[in-house]
């Protein structure tokens, strides 16, 4: 903002102190001061008090062997000669899987039940509001401890687990499945699948240009489902069936074989996906009103049916408005996973911000490097998500 | 063709209507409540699916709700014995005995008996503050934000923490508990965190650089880790960074670490209240020659933060839920009272815990649906002065 003076005048005298270019830097100067010192004490203040503890500090703790043994592990991991480094892969691939199931499970009851409350039908849009508001209302820990203590662990005793049908076995110790073993030749059917996936995208290509071209529509779904599922069923036949399952023998106190879910995992998974997906619901639902209904007029009076239309007309501007805040929720499942530390789920924080920083004493080194891995995650997210919503961003005029 | 041939056109033809029929009133089968019948509940194969559907899984989940809670609970007792199947020979449902023995002490905590009058004098003068600021046609509802900012604050601190020199014995803050501590989380982040929330908004669209840059880092930071390894970092490092002598106690270390997490979040919510205040005003009020404060505290933040309520209100809720965290800096708040009590071997039977749970999820769903419900009435307010 520059003023155009006439030619020869000199610039209003202003005091210095008013003068609004040496006030900003003067508070500028005065803000990191203050920061600056109080960094610098609470530095010195570490260091004493670390020292006067006894406490070692640096990274070197990280190679060290841990000791101590995790519930449930996706990577090879033992407590004699496993390092504290491995207990920290072992956390974060807990939190990766549970937080990435909840995501799936919750999109999908998310978006259900916001579509379920905006449906005609009285009944199903006034059970789909009692849910969200009674699920919201309700912190997430009490819920987590609701599914683990009063549901979970109230479940019948080892020897009277009830057996559902395909081999499946539920008691107070968690849901045991039968666990695939995959013969020599499997792996032909694992390559046929993504051949099929890759298939498809081409497909879809493919029937895109051709619709452009000639307004002939493919039947998309049935030819993805037969190039997805049908041909590694197909070669999975051809091959011999080289698959068979390992089912789980339920014993008086104990069931070998099969694969084990942990009651912790199956709580936390119920939880955050029922409580997140209250949120997405309400997402959802202000996504799909944020269509003027002038938009599904128009599709009308051109003459498309109410489900091309949603489809082509309603979702693609809903999904503008709804994607953003959708991340954020994802990203909220995502950091609301560390509450498995209050069920004893080996998350990262459990695993890492507990044990590790209890057993080490290392409190910075340990709560750093866990704030650093979520940090990291959101950031990265939200910088994704910059560029998306610049990419959507309706450009006007 | 012209209107007036039009007209002609129709005048001259006989088997045309000239006047228009009164309006029939519409099918019996679609008015009145067959009609809503129809319309709500059956009008697609889908929808006749749809409603037996959710009125099968409301037959099967009601009735044993109601079943659990009323019918078959326990209302009377002194122990376990009275809640147990093998003992009672009957189905058994909610042990009331158990919460209404258990009461006092998820109220308060551990807070001593004979000083437990302060607390509830604590729970009056916080109703007043509270309804003085939301009913707005209370009287002089200025004094009413002094007294919630400022004296409320001041005033709690006194009368909770204790003071010799007007004799009140002091209580230690390890003593308290239950809804008590619930509470003073929960106020304590509330009150604290809107103007640091708004002094770190209005920093964030800052043009000094430094201002900015930091009010982003500490936004960015709190905002993408979860509560609890903030709380983790206040509880186990918050004492590493200040000289031992000064090692804060436990509760304090809490409330500074919701009080910072729910800052970040309100700043959002403020910058949002500023991004959609049209430019003009800023330059208004710079036109009319009022200074940065002026502007932001006459103009700008009024309208900002009167369109942010809703939002506002929102991270309490949000806020309001988190308290229940405080239990990783190993505080008794509600939920870990009613957690410690269910598991005590003088009430341990197969319903306590469903019984403690039901009881903390009706108080958190009452504070929250009615914060939701200021909400959204404050929502339509606004909208209907927009309208005009």
């Amino acid at each position: 903002m520059s003023i155009d003076l006439p030619a020869g005048s000199s610039p209003a005298r202003v005091a210095f102190y008013n003068d609004p270019k040496i006030r900003s830097i003067t508070y500028q100067v005065a803000l990191c001061a203050i920061i600056g010192f109080f960094v610098y004490e609470a530095a010195r203040n570490a260091i004493t008090n670390l020292e006067r503890a006894h406490i070692a500090s640096g990274f070197g703790f990280w190679e060290n062997t841990a000791g101590f043994d995790i519930g449930q592990t996706l990577i090879q991991y033992s407590s004699q000669s496993s390092t504290y480094g491995r207990a920290f892969w072992v956390g974060l691939l807990n939190t990766l899987l549970v937080a990435g199931l909840g995501i799936i499970v919750a999109t999908i009851l998310g978006f259900v039940i916001g579509i379920s409350r905006l449906s005609k039908n009285w009944l199903v849009s006034k059970a789909a509001t009692g849910y969200v508001e009674t699920i919201r209302n309700i912190p997430l820990l009490l819920q987590l401890l609701f599914w683990y203590n009063a549901v979970l662990k109230a479940l019948p005793e080892m020897r009277d687990s009830f057996r559902i049908p395909g081999g499946i076995l539920i008691n107070n110790r968690g849901l045991f499945t039968p666990q695939p073993i995959f013969g020599p030749g499997f792996h032909w059917v694992t390559i046929a699948f993504f051949l099929g996936i890759v298939g498809s995208v081409v497909f879809y290509f493919w029937a895109r240009k051709r619709q452009e071209k000639t307004g002939r529509q493919a039947p998309g779904f049935l030819v993805t489902l037969g190039l997805v599922i049908g041909v590694p069923v197909v070669v999975l036949l051809l091959a011999g069936f080289p698959l068979s399952f390992d089912f789980p023998q339920g014993g008086r106190f104990n069931i070998s074989g099969g694969v084990e879910i942990l009651p912790e995992f199956a709580a936390l998974l119920f939880g955050l996906s029922i409580y997140t997906a209250s949120f997405i619901a309400e997402v959802v639902r202000a996504g799909i009103l944020s269509v003027s209904r002038g938009q599904t007029e128009a599709a009308f009076s051109l003459g498309l049916r109410p489900r091309p239309t949603l489809r082509l007309i309603v979702v693609p501007q809903a999904m503008r408005v709804i994607i953003p805040p959708l991340t954020s929720q994802y990203l909220n499942l995502l950091k609301n996973s560390s509450l498995a530390v209050a069920i004893g789920y080996p998350d990262l924080v459990q695993v890492f911000t507990g044990t590790v920083l209890n057993q080490t004493g290392q409190a910075v080194e340990v709560v750093a490097i866990t704030m650093a891995v979520y940090l990291s995650i959101s950031l990265t997210t939200s910088l994704l998500m910059n560029l998306y919503n610049s990419r959507i961003a309706l450009v006007e005029r | 063709m012209t209107m007036a041939e039009g007209d002609l056109a129709v005048a001259e033809i006989k088997f045309v209507r000239g006047a228009t029929i009164d309006a029939q009133p519409p099918p019996a089968a679609m008015r009145g409540a067959v009609g809503w019948l129809w319309e709500n509940l059956l009008s697609t194969k889908f929808n006749i699916i749809l409603t037996i559907l959710i009125a099968l899984l409301a037959f099967w989940i009601i009735p044993d709700l109601v079943k659990f809670l009323l019918i078959d609970a326990v209302w009377t007792g002194v122990d376990r014995d009275a809640c147990r199947e093998i003992v009672v020979h009957h189905p058994v449902g909610a042990c009331w005995p158990f919460v209404f023995e258990r009461w006092p002490y998820f109220v308060y905590g551990s807070y001593p008996i004979s000083e437990r009058w302060r607390v509830d004098v604590f729970f009056v003068m916080l109703a007043i503050g509270v309804v003085w600021l939301l009913w707005l046609h209370a009287p002089r509802r200025d004094v009413g934000m002094a007294y919630f900012f400022v004296v409320l604050p001041i005033s709690s601190f006194i009368l909770l923490t204790g003071w010799k020199a007007i004799g009140l014995m002091p209580v230690d803050t390890s003593l308290w508990g239950g809804i008590l501590v619930t509470i003073v989380v929960a106020s304590v982040g509330i009150i604290f965190s809107l103007p640091i929330g708004i002094m770190l908004g209005l920093g964030r669209r800052s043009h000094m650089p430094a201002v900015r840059l930091f009010s982003v880092i500490f936004i960015e930071f709190v905002r993408g880790v979860p509560l609890v390894t903030v709380l983790f970092m206040a509880s186990v490092m918050l004492p590493l960074f200040v000289p031992e002598q000064y090692s804060p106690d436990k509760l304090l270390r809490a409330l500074v670490g919701i009080a910072l997490f729910a800052s970040a979040y309100m700043a959002e919510v403020v910058r949002a209240g500023l991004q959609a205040i049209p430019k003009g005003q800023f330059e208004g009020a710079m036109a009319v020659g009022l200074g940065y404060s002026q502007m932001m505290r006459l103009i700008v933040l009024p309208q900002a933060l009167k369109i942010t309520i809703p939002n506002i209100v929102n991270t309490y809720i949000g806020l309001f839920k988190d308290t229940t965290l405080v239990f990783i800096v190993g505080i008794f708040d509600f939920l870990q009272t009613v957690e410690v009590s269910r598991i005590d071997p003088k009430w341990a039977t197969p319903v306590t815990s469903t019984t403690g749970y039901a009881v903390a999820a009706m108080f958190y769903l009452v504070f929250c649906y009615a914060m939701s419900r200021y909400a959204r009435a404050t929502e339509a307010r606004l909208a209907k002065a927009e309208r005009r």
